[in-house]
């Protein structure tokens, strides 16, 4: 094979096909297609396979990157397949969600000088294939007697949950809506997600063993001291997200007709708002809808509304298109639909009618002053730049604060902000309890809450005294496919592990 | 899935529902509530627990048949059938030390889940003193249950067919003219009448808590859907409530509140009544 250099390669990135915007707000189908055979192969040639990868690194869960689309190249798409899930079960799901341009592909290499190889299409396109051709990669898994519970089906317990089935444990997953998934689940909207991909990848948790309890809210039907203590749980991961949505406390907001994105979506993904009164769960979507806050979830929200028949969708963001936090793709989109973008605009009142639902927002303009804490610059309101617009919904997408359902039924410690207290390996304050995810550092990314999980579960092992395998998959090529105690060592499916000298839930040394 | 082990029509349009769950059965406390979801297509439904027995292993549930849902769940849930999720406890369970003397209101639906609070104010030691109302005798609930664990049980009817004709506040009056010494009310019942309730002792200074059932999705602290105004501070009824002081509520703010989706309720019941007629006349 002749070597590949940036100039011999494809120096276009391959568009995915997408809906057309004028079509696509119509309807709850994909808005991305995904790749075709085709478009895998010829994007996969623009992979350098560089021998000092950066993208490994730049991914939350160290994807062999290379190595998956290497094997996409050689026609061994069963191969890709597996080297992804080496690292990450959810293939379908995260090449859909994962903001990629500020992971893997922000420090592609191919990128220093074109577009950056498009990783997330075409990890998306195998995890669509293994979907279609029913392909899963259950290992062979020597139990261990640790049992594990994991607060939360999100994508932190997802993660940190499959690691630790697949070095043996027993695993129990807790989830306190009647259907499993989290925010993948009641968070982002079937166009950017479809519900059989995250059943189809979800299955794959099962087959790993992995028990899954809906309608358990733990905390309150039982704590965590005494899954600890009395239910026999070696250690507990808690990735319950953050959820508790904020609002601006600004007049009006108890007006009927404003909402948290949070409330809106899950009306929608989960309670199939969408389809009332078929379903039985109502959203009174409004004809003009206002959403504040520019990040994915006000994306979500908004397109969401838009599909759903409202005739005017704003976004009021205090900052410049610049700041936004979305995903560009997800602006883009936004943009391509329709949504009317207010930057530089902050609501300062709510105005109702006489009974009590939303009827306009009154806005403020803003200008960018000096940078602040955050590095950007300091929206600050222009005096006497008061506005208002006709409105009948508002939904706040803001952010989100601290649950407080742990803190509220256990010892654990919390920081000043609600958020459960870690050191740097996940570890609560409570003996056996780890945490990660958007509870210990705020609203952030599903792959990152998965990144998380993951960094849990090699914590939980080690506190369990569970000899990690983690080593086999480091090995350099030369030694991956060399069988060590019959079984393959390039798969990650085979555990050694020791009885710890002391309980497992006894004290961390 | 959760199996109805036991039901009782209290009336045309209130029923009695016993579901079998041990464990949520064990955990429950006095003020606590839960989440019910009969089908997949289903709405998620707050219901304040009305009872709850940790040695049988079941919850008790009162439910009214005012929409589409309940009505529905009022025809399907029958003993052997089960709902598709009953999950909690949630909310923070009632504080029931240090009270000495403590008068449990419960107006309709209330009377159910104010049943908890009043036995657990019994058990503690406490002075108890029921009001309890209804419309009329024939759907009265419980007056042996209430009996059992009040020192005083006062029945209040609209048309004086049972106990002294008038509101539970009249029964509150009465009760606050006998005894000048009540440590705490608690009220729970449509928000008007939790609102009388407070306006009531108010100018005592009595404590006066109050539980409240905004609408919600998940009851978890995620939609926010059930924000209320206590003190002026927005509160999340389902994770820092559902009890609140009586007179901190903003309850004209909460009664709105409760009518955000009023016109969907009646079209879900046009629409499922018309079934129902279709599938008669079928």
């Amino acid at each position: 094979m002749s070597v590949k250099t940036i100039r011999t390669i494809p120096q276009e990135r391959t568009p995915i096909p997408e809906q057309q915007p004028e079509v696509r707000v119509a309807n709850f189908d994909e808005v991305a297609l995904g790749y075709s055979t085709e478009d895998a192969l010829l994007e996969s040639e623009r992979c350098l396979i560089c021998p000092d990868p950066k993208c490994i690194a730049g991914c939350p869960v160290q994807i062999n990157i290379p190595g998956f689309i290497e094997r996409i190249h050689e026609k061994d798409f069963r191969g890709a397949y597996d080297v992804l899930t080496e690292s990450n079960l959810m293939p379908a799901i995260c090449g859909r969600v994962c903001p990629q341009e500020e992971q893997c592909e922000e420090v592609c290499t191919v990128g220093d000088t074109l577009e950056a190889v498009a990783v997330g299409r075409l990890e998306r396109w195998i995890g669509d294939l293994a979907i279609r051709e029913g392909w899963s990669n259950v290992p062979y898994i020597e139990r261990n007697p640790f049992k594990i519970g994991i607060v939360g089906s999100g994508p932190a317990g997802i993660a940190c949950a499959a690691d630790l089935a697949r070095a043996g444990c027993d695993v129990t997953m807790y989830e306190a809506f009647h259907r499993p998934g989290g925010v993948l689940r009641y968070g982002i909207p079937e166009f950017r997600l479809p519900n059989p991909v995250i059943d189809a990848e979800m299955e794959n948790l099962t087959r790993l063993g992995v028990k899954i309890e809906c309608n358990t809210l733990v905390g309150r039907l039982f704590t965590l001291e005494q899954m600890v203590d009395e239910m026999g749980f070696d250690a507990v991961f808690i990735g319950t997200g953050a959820g508790y949505p904020k609002f601006m406390g600004i007049p009006g907001e108890s007006l009927n007709g404003v909402l948290s994105a949070n409330e809106l979506l899950t009306r929608c993904n989960l309670m199939g708002a969408g389809d009332f009164p078929n379903a039985d769960t109502p959203l009174h979507l409004g004809k003009r809808v206002a959403v504040i806050g520019s990040g994915n979830t006000a994306m979500d929200a908004m397109r969401v509304s838009k599909r759903l028949g409202a005739e005017k969708v704003h976004c009021l963001y205090r900052r410049s298109r610049n700041e936004s936090p979305a995903r560009l793709e997800e602006l883009q989109h936004a943009e391509e639909e329709g949504i009317d973008f207010h930057w530089l605009t902050a609501p300062v009142e709510i105005l109702g009618d006489d009974d009590g639902n939303v009827r306009a927002v009154r806005n403020i303009r803003m200008e960018l002053g000096e940078p602040d804490s955050s590095g950007r610059r300091r929206p600050v309101p222009v005096e006497g730049s008061e506005y208002e617009f006709e409105a009948d919904m508002v939904v706040y997408a803001i952010g989100t604060n601290a649950n407080p359902i742990m803190g509220q039924t256990s010892k654990i410690a919390l920081n000043k902000w609600g958020y459960i207290e870690t050191d740097d390996r996940l570890a609560t304050s409570l003996a056996g309890v780890y945490a990660g995810g958007d509870i210990v550092t705020g609203g952030a990314t599903v792959i990152l809450a998965m990144g998380a999980g993951r960094k849990a579960a090699r914590s939980i092992k080690q506190y369990l005294g569970i000899v990690d395998t983690e080593s086999v998959y480091d090995l350099d090529e030369t030694e991956r496919g060399t069988r060590r105690f019959g079984i393959d060592a390039g798969q990650k499916n085979f555990v050694r592990m020791r009885f710890p000298a002391s309980q497992p839930n006894g004290p961390r040394s | 899935m959760y199996e109805i082990v036991a039901r009782q029509d209290l009336s045309e349009t209130t029923y009695l529902l016993e579901v079998a769950h041990p464990q949520l059965a064990r955990a429950a406390r006095p003020g606590q509530f839960v989440i019910v979801l009969s089908h997949e297509q289903g709405e998620r439904i707050p219901l304040t627990i009305a009872d709850f027995d940790g040695e049988r292993g079941t919850v008790t549930l009162v439910i009214q048949a005012v929409g589409k849902s309940t009505k529905e769940m009022q025809q399907l849930c029958q003993v052997g059938r089960s709902l598709l999720a009953v999950v909690g406890p949630m909310g923070l369970p009632t504080a029931v030390n240090d009270v000495r003397k403590v008068v449990c209101v419960g107006g309709g639906l209330g009377v159910a889940p104010v049943f908890p609070q009043l036995r657990a104010h019994k058990n503690n030691g406490a002075y108890t003193i029921g009001v309890i109302g209804f419309r009329n005798r024939d759907l009265m609930f419980w007056k042996d249950k209430f009996a059992r664990y009040c020192d005083d049980l006062i029945i209040c009817t609209n048309d004086g067919s049972e106990g002294i004709a008038g509101l539970v506040t009249d029964g509150l009056a009465a009760a606050m003219k006998e005894h000048d010494d009540i440590d705490e009310v608690i009220a729970i019942g449509p928000p008007i009448m939790m609102k009388l309730c407070a306006e009531a002792t108010r100018p005592r200074s009595i404590k006066t808590t109050v539980s409240l059932n905004p609408i919600m999705v998940d009851g978890t602290g995620m939609c926010g859907g059930c924000r209320v105004s206590v003190g002026g501070e927005m509160k999340f009824a389902c994770v820092d409530g559902p009890d609140f002081d009586g007179h901190d509520v903003n309850f004209e703010e909460l009664i709105n509140r409760l009518r955000r989706f009023d016109s969907d309720e009646r079209e879900a019941m046009d629409r499922w009544s018309e079934q129902c007629r279709l599938m008669n006349d079928g």
